[in-house]
């Protein structure tokens, strides 16, 4: 039981991913202004790069670069002497994609209030009904 | 699957629950511009999070990107639509 128990708690980033990924659902979901929803999908992708790259984290490890350089191409590297690398550069381009994402969805956003003059959803769907 | 508590996790029990208040309070602030600013800093704090987890490379993509750029169209953005928001 108690081992159990330390098995949970000491992966506190994954339950700090969860939090975070319905804090963000709930933005999107429950949220009246369209801006907010914005941020809440940016919330909800900022936990999912935090799941991915909390599963790249070693213990005991350093930064993904070598620590000898050209000269020493022959020697093994050990790999588990560095973090793994592959989810950063994933989420690198998820970064990347969510930018453009919100840059998008912002426009979107100014032409709605440019042709009904409010950002709330409820009164935008009330000048949508006249 | 086989993350555990890092070398750093003062920082962790630091950082974590700073960014759950922060996203907690970006989306509860009724004036736009305050929500706006907020979600830079939810950035900053992941751009902190992400140094101490080993992943560099994120860490100023994310301070460039996510807490600057990003920041700077929201806040744009949130000035040029009606300041207030209902909920």
């Amino acid at each position: 039981m108690e081992d159990l128990l330390a098995y949970i708690i000491s992966r506190y980033n994954y339950w700090a991913a969860i939090i975070l990924l319905l804090i963000g659902l709930y933005g999107m979901i429950a949220k009246n202004n369209l801006l907010k929803k914005v941020i809440g999908m940016t919330i909800f992708q900022a936990a999912i790069i935090l799941f991915y790259v909390s599963i790249g984290d070693k213990r005991g490890a350093t930064i993904p670069i070598l620590a000898h350089g050209h000269d020493g191409a022959h020697q093994a590297v050990e790999a588990a002497a560095y973090a793994n690398p592959l989810p950063h550069v994933l989420m690198l381009t998820a970064i990347v994609v969510g930018v453009s994402t919100l840059g998008v969805a912002l426009a979107i956003l100014q032409k709605i209030y440019r042709v009904h003059g409010t950002i709330e959803e409820d009164e935008i769907l009330e000048t949508i009904d006249q | 699957m086989t993350w555990d508590a890092s070398l750093l996790w003062q920082f962790d029990l630091l950082i974590l629950p700073m960014v759950i208040i922060c996203a907690i309070a970006a989306l509860s602030f009724k004036d736009l511009v305050s929500c706006a600013v907020i979600s830079g800093a939810f950035s900053f704090l992941m751009c902190l999070l992400w140094t101490e987890m080993l992943a560099v490379d994120v860490a100023f993509t994310e301070a460039a990107v996510g807490a600057g750029v990003s920041t700077v169209l929201l806040l744009g953005t949130a000035l040029h639509v009606k300041r207030k928001s209902k909920d």
